[in-house]
């Protein structure tokens, strides 16, 4: 019995915040319809979800469709995750993301005639070291200059775009044809292993999230990145360094996204065009919140969004609702999550577990409060 | 602005503020229960009670900070009921905080007039009025203020000077002050007691909070003792003592200083010589320390805060590089070394501010107990940590330090202030030291916390550890220390015997350095005064 | 003199930096309108963070509000344009479909604000998140309304214009250019520079000045004088959400007529780094935007028209894209230089707690 009430203070908020969203989006769904058609189509609702889930789970195609979405929101989840148990905010997991899948087509095209056994981790590598390299930045700054990574990466985040772009338009652009495009990158692609689009990613992703719990909660290290991101002058005291600790949770959790850019080029798309991009970095934020930085709430998490994104499309389609509604319902669960303590109350649960601990730091830190040294 | 007109204390007038029958309950505990209380105009009445008895919470609600349960506050004889501070500042109650309400950044000025501001028009501030009255109402209780000044870069004498000018420029008939000498020395405590008693002479009414008895018995003209949100007892001082007073703060008799023994100090295990430290601003604030602690010795540190004990503690242990000078332990060279190489050696350190350092409030107990010791074993094989290990050293220690818990589990965030420091006791004393520092160990605890503490010291001491204390409460320092250094303006500039050391003369040298005379003008943080 | 100057532009390496500077001499005049008008939104957006986080509250959502602000903007004429018509004779070509939709941008930023300020506030919920959400709400919702609305080609109501500056001014020796460049703008723009004058002078010597930066900096010093420190923070948030909503109205309406997802691309963020560069000051933050949107417009400016000599051919080199992310880059090198030695208000980002419930 206590076991059961364990895990329902865990699971309540979630839960709820999901079901308050998904009637927020029964209400969007009619409420935009009235205003920009004048109808009132309630139908169309249930359209919509009927086809978000179809596309989602319905057929086998479409469980394997949302096991390939939600595995770059799994890494991308855990890159975030990361950043926030250690204090900090990793915004930038969309630049990293980005990142890493262009030093992923570049190892790769130059790869693309190698052994497969050689070719797919060497380009898995460099995809990891670009966003190693695009979390080092913010890190480094961080933990120098006290410059918030919520500016600094957010600023990566559109270099990155621009690299990207003249990359792909500049030294990666492959001769003959008219817009900007690389070449496949052949041997380095990650093998299809389900059906008509599950690639190797998908069981490569669960296994990072088991090394993340284990290195979390099981490992010295992830003591003090979980101290540094509670109490950065505990840490101090207890001999650990702040500053190291900041620099090497942005450096594995931009490694982190950039696995997450490269399995997705390596597995979904495997090659790369300058508008090259999806909002994986920012449904990853989504994914980390929602999941509580707990590694099966990631897990969880993702293959939730995982399913969304892969039915708007369907959603889209037979229902003609825009596939953006998808990140409306996203922020509805996030707000549900933050207004928990309101939703506490209305719903009068005791005991559930609120927000995020670690939350705190980051904005201590970004005013100053709290001195990374 | 006319004073108020003096009553003579012995006319037959209604009390300035009577309070009756005053209970306020929070959840799971009754902080007031039935207090009365009773002030006459013209009277310093003193409230008495240790860390926790309800002190602040009766004047909360004299303040319109909280609401009573039950009760009644009578101002000159009338009922009132209070709806926010601004109301009772329009009906004369003024409350001087113990941690001060004033901004850092702002101006003496900006500080005084905040909330009642001086105005030109309906929009903007009238500086110069505001200035010209704060002027005069500093000259009027005997000090120079420079009200355009940073309050922020004031001492802390002077700020205290400020808030009590707060008080004034709001006509406050009656004036509450929260434990206003606890970060005095005794020679601003003695200032500060002179415009006391001239503001009681011209009729204000002072509510005197605090839990130094022998100040307690120097300044009030009665004494309302509190004990667990009840009033236990009121005495005229004439009539009374400081273990009276003791016995009814604490319900039970007290041993007002611990028996601590004679010590005997055998081979120097401290070394400090010219040791040098810069504040986060780059400012030098140790200028040059010599100090040597023996082992089985308690070394005190006496000094009003900021004169750059922190910074000095820092420098020793590592949380801070030195900018000169040589720390030795026990002969082995550890200056500047990083803190975890120190504390390898065998030093372990209490820090003062047990939230912000000594633990990790959001964690549970067990993670707590090992936070200095995590990567070592048996509580961690490599990289890889051991729980059971973990867990079994934290119930060993709860256990064995009387920490008060329902388990191991609970986060310490949850802890009353004095089983943190508990814990924090029991995590750092339970091995062999070469060295220990406390840094206000008993801050803000109760009477029984404070005993535990102090016996575990002096056990420490006797085991042959090497102790150096840094505290702002001077008795702590005169009852623990074999020797007592004082320390102003970064620099060590005296040294006395624990035992016959006098009060008054260690009082003097943490007031003023050794150099004549105080200053009336406005001085800046570091002592010395504005050009 | 001009020898001189040939001379200088010829000395290797330092001579970029001189021609640099020439380039800029020649090239100021004629993009100074354009330099303001792309501080435009910034600088809203630096002082709406300007005003929370003086008041203690950290606003990151301030892009996703201005993103809000733009499309209510713009869709609103489309909405209202058959309604209400183009009736003009107003200055600035203000019709009233403009004014209305205009008000309503502006309602649009209260309202997010206000949700901000209810998170953040009330709820004190962490305040990054809760911007964060925001910003991902926003995005989300413009972008889902804006595909709707797409499918049906809608017709928008046009855009504020600029005044033409009579002839004398802008013949105004060594200066006139920058007259010009502060009066050929539209109204959101002008109005800009009366927000940051008065901004300044209220922040500093009113009394509401005062209660704000006492608020932000130790609420409960505040509260024991008789502040209402709630009060006030509720009343500055929704303030500063009207800030952001012209900040956001300035982009649909008047620096273009039209909505683009995602059309703030980042201002909002670049306008939190210039109040930090701007020490949480109004006039610091209208310098820092200008010092932004410059790398904004001189790297347009480079693009289109570059400059001659040596130093034309070696930027002819860089990529395009590389002008289009210099804004980003020198955001990051300003705010890690300079952001040691700067300070924010005492209590920012801490949710404020009432001493004892009544």
């Amino acid at each position: 019995m206590a076991l059961a009430r364990r895990a329902w203070a865990i699971v309540a908020l979630p839960l709820i915040a999901i079901i308050l969203s998904i009637i927020t989006g029964i209400i969007v769904i009619v409420a935009s319809e009235l205003l920009v058609r004048q109808q009132f189509n309630p139908g169309l609702a249930i359209d919509a979800y009927v086809a978000l889930i179809t596309g989602s789970i319905g057929t086998e195609a479409a469980i394997i469709n949302t096991l390939v979405s939600a595995t770059p929101l799994l890494l991308g989840g855990l890159s975030v995750g990361l950043a926030f148990k250690a204090g900090l905010f990793n915004i930038g997991a969309q630049g990293q993301f980005l990142i890493g899948a262009l030093a992923a087509v570049a190892a790769g095209i130059q790869l693309r005639e190698s052994p497969v056994i050689v070719a797919i981790p060497l380009t898995l590598l460099a995809g990891m070291i670009g966003g190693a390299v695009w979390g080092f930045i913010p890190g480094l700054l961080k933990a120098t200059s006290g410059a918030h990574e919520v500016v600094t990466t957010i600023m990566l985040n559109f270099v990155a775009i621009a690299t990207l772009a003249a990359m792909v338009a500049g030294p990666l652009d492959s001769p003959g044809s008219a817009s900007p495009i690389t070449r496949d990158v052949g041997n380095a692609s990650l093998p299809i292993i389900f059906g008509r689009n599950g690639h190797a990613g998908i069981l490569i992703a669960p296994l990072i999230a088991v090394l993340y719990g284990f290195l979390m909660f099981r490992t010295t290290r992830g003591f003090e990145i979980r101290v540094a991101g509670a109490n950065p002058d505990a840490a101090r005291y207890a001999g650990m360094s702040p500053r190291r600790l900041v620099i090497w949770s942005m450096t594995v959790a931009g490694m982190l996204a950039g696995m997450a850019g490269a399995t997705e080029l390596m597995g979904v798309t495997r090659h790369m065009t300058a508008s090259y991009g999806t909002t994986v970095g920012f449904d990853a934020i989504a994914v980390a919140l929602l999941g509580r930085t707990n590694p099966l709430g990631i897990v969880l998490a993702a293959l939730l969004f995982g399913a969304m994104r892969s039915g708007s499309a369907a959603m889209q389609i037979q229902a003609g609702v825009p596939a953006e509604l998808v990140g409306v319902l996203q922020a509805t669960i996030l707000f549900f999550l933050v207004a928990s303590p309101v939703i506490q109350r209305v719903f009068r649960l005791r005991g559930a577990q609120a927000g995020l601990d670690e939350a705190s730091t980051f904005t201590r830190t970004y005013s100053g409060d709290a001195a990374i040294r | 602005m006319e004073p108020p007109t003096v009553e003579a204390p012995t006319a037959v007038h209604a009390p300035a503020l009577e309070m009756r029958g005053i209970t306020k309950r929070y959840p799971g505990v009754v902080a007031n229960d039935q207090i009365d209380l009773e002030v006459r105009p013209g009277e310093i009445h003193a409230l008495l009670g240790e860390n926790g008895a309800g002190k602040t919470t009766l004047m909360n609600v004299l303040y319109g900070l909280a609401r009573p349960d039950e009760g009644q506050i009578l101002l000159d004889g009338e009922e009132v009921h209070l709806t926010g501070p601004s109301d009772a500042i329009h009906r004369g109650i003024s409350m001087v905080h113990q941690h001060f309400m004033l901004v850092p950044v702002l101006s003496v000025a900006e500080n005084i007039v905040l909330g009642e501001e001086t105005m030109a028009g309906p929009v903007f501030l009238d500086r110069k009025e505001a200035d010209r009255r704060i002027i005069e109402l500093g000259r009027r209780f005997g000090f120079e203020v420079d009200p355009e000044a940073k309050v922020g870069s004031l001492s802390v004498g002077w700020q205290q000077r400020v808030e009590i000018l707060k008080a004034l420029y709001r006509e406050a008939r009656i004036l509450v002050l929260d434990e206003p000498t606890a970060v005095l020395t005794p020679q601003e405590t003695e200032e500060i007691f002179a415009v006391l008693r001239r503001l009681a002479a011209e009729g204000h009414s002072i509510v005197f909070i605090s839990h130094k008895l022998y100040e307690v018995l120097e300044i009030a003209d009665r004494i309302t003792v509190i004990r667990r949100g009840r009033v236990v007892g009121q005495r005229l001082p004439a009539e009374t003592n400081e273990d009276d007073l003791a016995e009814l703060m604490v319900g039970r008799e007290v041993n007002l200083t611990v028996d601590r023994g004679e010590s005997s100090p055998g081979e120097t295990v401290l070394k400090i010589e010219g040791l040098r430290v810069n504040d986060d601003r780059g400012h030098e604030v140790v200028r040059g320390v010599d100090l040597q602690i023996r082992a089985g010795e308690i070394l005190g540190i006496a000094g009003v805060a900021g004169n750059g004990q922190d910074e000095l503690v820092e420098g020793l242990i590592g949380l801070r590089r030195p900018a000169g000078g040589r720390v030795t332990l026990n002969g082995k060279d550890i200056t500047g070394k990083p803190v975890r190489s120190v504390y390898g050696e065998g030093v372990a350190y209490v820090p003062a501010d047990r939230h912000r350092f000594g633990l990790v409030l959001s964690f549970p107990l067990t993670d707590n107990m090992v936070l200095t010791s995590y990567y070592q074993s048996p509580y961690a094989r490599g990289i890889l940590r051991d729980d059971a290990a973990i867990r079994a050293l934290a119930d060993e220690r709860i256990e064995q330090f009387d920490v008060r818990t329902p388990s191991a589990d609970v986060r310490a965030g949850t802890l009353s202030g004095g089983n943190q420091q508990k814990v924090i006791v029991a995590r750092e004393f339970a091995r062999d030291l070469q060295l220990l520092i406390l840094d206000q160990p008993t801050r803000g605890l109760d009477v029984g916390s404070i005993e535990f503490i102090h016996r575990q010291a002096i056990a420490k001491r006797d085991a042959g550890t090497a102790i150096l204390l840094v505290s702002a409460e001077l008795d702590e320092v005169l009852e623990l220390s074999d020797r007592v250094a004082v320390m102003y303006g970064g620099r060590i500039v005296g040294e006395v015997d624990g035992r016959s050391a006098n009060k008054n003369e260690v009082g003097l040298l943490m007031a003023t350095g050794g150099r004549e005379g105080g200053d009336a003008r406005t001085p800046d943080a570091s002592g010395g005064t504005a050009a | 003199m001009d020898g001189i100057i040939d001379f200088a532009y010829a000395i290797p390496v330092i001579g970029f930096v001189f021609q640099f500077v020439g380039y800029i001499i020649a090239v100021l005049p004629d993009i100074a309108p354009i330099l303001l008008r792309a501080a435009v939104p910034i600088a809203f957006a630096a002082l709406c963070g300007v005003l929370c986080e003086r008041s203690g509250v950290v606003n990151i959502g301030i892009e996703g509000t201005m993103l809000t602000a733009a499309f209510v903007g713009w869709s609103s004429g489309v909405f209202l344009l058959p309604v209400i018509g183009t009736a003009t004779g107003l200055p600035f070509g203000a019709t009233p479909v403009l004014l209305v939709s205009l008000a309503l941008a502006l309602g649009a930023g209260l309202l997010v604000s206000l949700l901000h300020a209810w998170l953040s506030i009330s709820v004190k919920a962490d305040q990054i998140i809760s911007g964060t959400i925001i910003n991902i709400a926003a995005l989300g919702i413009t972008g889902y309304l804006n595909t709707l609305l797409a499918r049906s080609s809608p017709v928008g109501a046009g855009a504020f214009a600029r005044i033409d500056t009579p002839d004398f001014v802008r013949d105004i020796p060594l200066i006139g250019w920058v007259f010009e460049a502060i009066f050929a703008q539209g109204p959101i723009a002008i109005s800009l520079i009366v927000v940051v004058i008065a901004f300044q002078v209220l922040l500093f010597r009113s009394r509401w000045g005062l209660r704000t930066r006492a608020v932000g900096e130790h609420p409960r010093a505040a509260e024991t004088v008789g502040v209402n420190v709630i009060r006030m923070r509720y009343r500055n948030v929704l303030v500063a959400g009207l800030l952001a909503g012209l900040g956001g109205a300035f982009l649909s309406m008047e620096a273009t007529a039209s909505f683009q997802p995602g059309m703030t691309a980042g201002r909002g963020f670049i306008g939190l780094a210039a109040m930090i560069v701007g020490r949480w000051t109004p006039l610091g933050a209208f310098g820092a935007a200008l010092l932004f949107a410059s790398s904004l417009g001189i790297g347009q400016s480079i693009k289109i028209v570059p400059p001659t000599g040596e130093l034309g051919v070696f930027l002819g080199t860089l990529p395009g894209q590389f002008f289009d992310a210099l804004p980003y880059v020198v955001t990051i090198v300003v705010l890690a230089g300079l952001i040691g030695r700067s300070i924010p208000p005492a209590a920012d980002g801490q949710p404020y707690e009432r001493e004892a419930a009544s």
